[in-house]
C-alpha cells in the first residue's frame, strides 16, 4: 500500500501561489500528455503511440513528429485501438492509445476488460476530452462515466492528474510502470498549480492545503476550484479546509484518505464525473469500511452534459467554487 | 514447396486422430463445452503444431516462435488437445478442462498457460491482436509469423473488419488469418443468421490475398499455408472449408453440436469410430 504524505507540510508540494490570480497560468491538461509522451518515447523506443484519428486534439501530434517510427494511425476504430495495442504489448511494446474518453474506453470497454486487463497487457489509455468542460461539443463527447467503468476492472490503474504539469509527470510515470492503465485528462485550458518540483508518484495522494475543518478530496482540473473554495471559506466562514489532490483513483491511497477523514471528521469529494461510482464513491467505500464520517459529493448528479462554455457548464452542473463551498458547509453541519 | 512423404502424411493423420480423441475425452470429463468446431479444426491445428509453426513445446515462450492465436476461444479443446499431443503438457491434463483451478479454462487465458498468446472468448478480437503482434514483429525486424484462427461467425463482428483494414494498411505479409468455414453458429446456419458470402470477395476488397482449401485435408491445408507464406506486401487469409463435427459421424453437419458435449454413450461411440478410423489410417499406409 502506498505511503501517505497527508501530514506533510504543503511546502514540500512546491505549488504555484494559487492565491495570486496573476501567478496562475492556464494550460490544457492534454498538453501535458503530449509533452510527457514525447519524453517517454525518446527515453524508450518500445513506447509506441496509436491514435484513432484525433492526433492533434489528443496532443499525440507532437509524438508523431518526434518519434515517427513509433507512431501508428489507425483511423476511427476504438475497439481496434485497444485490441491492437494488446497485441503490440504482448510482443513487448508499451503502447499508448489516444482518443476521446467517450470513445476509448467508452466504446471499447469489453476490449479493455478482455485484451488489456484479463490478458495482463501493458497498455496505456489516454482518455482525452473527459468531463463536461469539453464544452460546445455537447453530451455525446463529454465522458462523465469513464472513471466508473475503468475503476471497476481488476488491476486497472486509473490516474486523473490535476493540471498540465502533473499530466506530463503522470504520462512518464505510467510509461515506466508496468500494467494496464487509464490516464484521464481534459480539453479546456485550466489553472496550473503544480511546478516541475512538485513530487508525483502513482498511488500517493497529495496534501495541497493543510486544514482540520473539512477535508476536500479532489481530482483533475477541479483541484483548483477546491483550493479556491478553501481560501474563500477560510476568509468568509473561518473554516479551515484540508485539500487533498487525490490523483490516483486506483490504486487509491487509502491511508491518506483515512488520515484526512480522521483529521477533519468530514469529507467533500470533488470530481468532474458522475458522483455514482467515481472517485468520491471509492473514497466513500474506503471510509465506510475504515472510518465513517459525513461525506458530501460534488460532481454530476445522474445527468448528461450539454453544449455550452466550459466554465458555464462546470457551474451549471454544480462543480464550481460556490458549489464546493456549499458542500463544505453541509458537511460541517453534519459533523 | 516440399511435398510431404506418404509416411509423413500418415503420421499427421494419426496425430489428428489422437487430437480428436483428446477432444472427446476432455469434453466428456468437462460435461460442458463445444464439440463441432473443435472436431472440425483438428486437422488444421495438427498441421499447425506438427508442421507449420516455428515452435518448441519445451520452450513455449521462445521469443522467436511463430504466434498462433485462437480468436474463437470456444473451440479451445482442439487447441489444448493439439498442444498436449505436441508435448506442451501431459495429455492427462486434458481431463481438467473447465474444472476449478485448471490451466485449461473454458475459454483460453493467456496468463494461465504459456503460448496461448491471447485471452479469447469474446468474438472478433483475435485478428486485431494478431495485427498488433505482426506490427510489433515488423517494428523489431523479426521474422516470426502470426497466424490467427477465426470462426466464420465472428466475421459478423465489426472489430474483425477494423482489423482486416488495418492489416492491409500496414502491409502485414507476416500475418495469416485462417477461417474455420463450417457454416454453423449457435442459432443455425451462418447464411441464415447473418449471411457472410461472398466471404473471399470481402477479403479481396480489403486488399488481402485470399486462399481457399479443404480444411479437413491436412495436405491441402499445408500446401495452402505454404502459398500464404509466399505472399509479399499484404496479409493473407485461408478460408478452410470444414465439416462441423468432422470425424464423428453422428455430429457431422449438425449445428446443434455447436455448443454441447457428448454424454458417456455418445463419447464411447465417437471414440469407437475414431479408433476404427485410426486402424484404417495405419492399414492404408501399411
Amino acid at each position: 500500500m502506498a505511503s501517505s504524505n497527508v501530514m506533510d507540510g504543503v511546502e514540500s508540494m512546491h505549488l504555484v501561489d494559487y492565491t495570486d490570480a496573476g501567478a496562475i497560468k492556464e494550460v490544457p491538461t492534454r498538453n501535458g500528455f503530449g509533452e510527457g509522451l514525447i519524453e517517454a518515447g525518446k527515453k524508450d523506443a518500445n513506447v509506441v503511440g496509436i491514435c484513432a484519428d484525433l492526433a492533434e486534439s489528443t496532443r499525440m501530434e507532437g509524438f508523431k513528429k518526434a518519434c515517427p517510427a513509433q507512431y501508428m494511425e489507425i483511423g476511427v476504430a476504438e475497439q481496434m485501438l485497444v485490441a491492437m495495442a494488446a497485441g503490440l504489448a504482448a510482443a513487448g511494446k508499451i503502447p499508448w492509445i489516444a482518443s476521446y474518453a467517450m470513445f476509448n474506453p467508452g466504446r471499447s470497454w469489453e476490449q479493455v476488460r478482455t485484451t488489456m486487463a484479463l490478458n495482463e497487457t501493458n497498455v496505456k489509455i489516454a482518455g482525452a476530452h473527459a468531463g463536461v468542460s469539453v464544452g460546445p461539443d455537447g453530451a455525446t463527447h463529454q465522458a462523465i462515466e469513464d472513471i466508473a467503468i475503468m475503476r471497476v476492472i481488476p488491476h486497472m490503474m486509473v490516474v486523473v492528474p490535476c493540471d498540465s504539469a502533473q499530466t506530463k509527470k503522470a504520462t512518464i510515470a505510467l510509461s515506466e510502470k508496468w500494467g494496464p492503465a487509464y490516464l484521464r485528462f481534459a480539453r479546456d485550458k485550466s489553472p496550473v498549480v503544480t511546478t516541475a518540483d512538485t513530487p508525483f508518484e502513482i498511488g500517493t495522494a497529495q496534501t495541497f492545503r493543510e486544514g482540520s475543518g473539512v477535508a476536500i478530496v479532489a481530482c483533475g482540473i477541479l483541484v483548483y476550484n477546491a483550493l479556491s473554495a478553501a481560501q474563500e471559506l477560510a476568509k468568509e466562514d473561518g473554516i479551515d479546509c484540508m485539500v487533498v489532490n487525490n490523483h490516483t483513483i486506483k490504486p487509491m491511497d487509502e491511508p491518506a484518505v483515512i488520515a484526512a477523514a480522521k483529521r477533519c471528521g468530514a469529507v467533500v469529494t470533488v470530481e468532474e464525473h458522475q458522483v455514482h461510482a467515481g472517485m468520491g464513491s471509492r473514497v466513500a467505500e474506503i471510509l465506510a469500511a475504515n472510518h465513517p464520517v459525513p461525506i458530501e459529493f460534488v460532481g454530476v448528479h445522474d445527468q448528461f452534459g450539454q453544449s455550452g462554455d466550459p466554465h458555464e457548464l462546470i457551474e451549471f452542473y454544480g462543480m464550481g467554487t460556490d458549489a464546493i463551498k456549499d458542500a463544505v458547509r453541509r458537511a460541517i453541519a453534519r459533523k | 514447396m516440399q511435398s510431404l512423404s506418404a509416411a509423413r502424411v500418415t503420421e499427421l493423420k494419426e496425430h489428428a486422430n489422437s487430437v480428436r480423441q483428446g477432444i472427446i475425452r476432455a469434453l466428456l470429463a468437462a460435461g460442458s463445452g463445444h464439440s463441432a468446431g473443435p472436431l472440425d479444426m483438428a486437422d488444421v491445428f495438427t498441421a499447425m503444431y506438427f508442421h507449420v509453426l516455428r515452435n518448441d513445446p519445451k520452450n513455449p515462450m521462445w521469443e522467436d516462435r511463430d504466434r498462433l492465436l485462437l480468436s474463437c476461444g470456444h473451440i479451445a479443446p482442439v487447441r489444448y488437445s493439439a498442444m498436449a499431443e505436441a508435448g506442451y503438457f501431459p495429455k492427462e491434463e486434458l481431463l481438467t478442462l473447465r474444472k476449478f483451478g485448471t490451466r485449461l479454462q473454458g475459454h483460453p487465458e493467456r496468463i494461465r498457460l504459456p503460448a496461448l498468446e491471447t485471452t479469447s472468448g469474446p468474438l472478433g478480437e483475435g485478428l486485431a491482436q494478431g495485427v498488433g503482434m505482426a506490427q510489433a514483429a515488423k517494428l523489431d525486424k523479426k521474422d516470426w509469423r502470426v497466424y490467427v484462427v477465426t470462426s466464420d461467425a465472428e466475421h459478423q463482428c465489426g472489430l474483425h473488419w477494423e482489423a482486416t483494414m488495418t492489416a492491409a494498411k500496414f502491409d502485414l505479409d507476416n500475418l495469416t488469418c485462417i477461417v474455420d468455414r463450417n457454416f454453423i453458429q449457435i442459432d443455425g446456419s451462418t447464411e441464415d443468421v447473418m449471411p457472410l458470402e461472398p466471404l473471399g470477395d470481402k477479403y479481396r476488397s480489403f486488399n488481402w490475398e485470399v486462399f481457399e482449401c479443404d480444411g479437413n485435408d491436412i495436405v491441402a491445408f499445408i500446401e495452402t499455408v505454404d502459398k500464404a507464406k509466399a505472399v509479399k506486401g499484404k496479409p493473407s487469409v485461408i478460408i478452410a472449408n470444414t465439416i462441423p463435427g468432422c470425424g464423428v459421424a453422428f455430429m457431422e453437419g449438425d449445428y446443434t453440436w455447436h455448443g454441447k458435449p457428448p454424454n458417456k454413450d455418445q463419447a464411447d461411440e465417437a471414440l469407437r469410430e475414431l479408433n476404427a478410423e485410426r486402424e484404417r489410417i495405419l492399414a492404408h499406409h501399411g
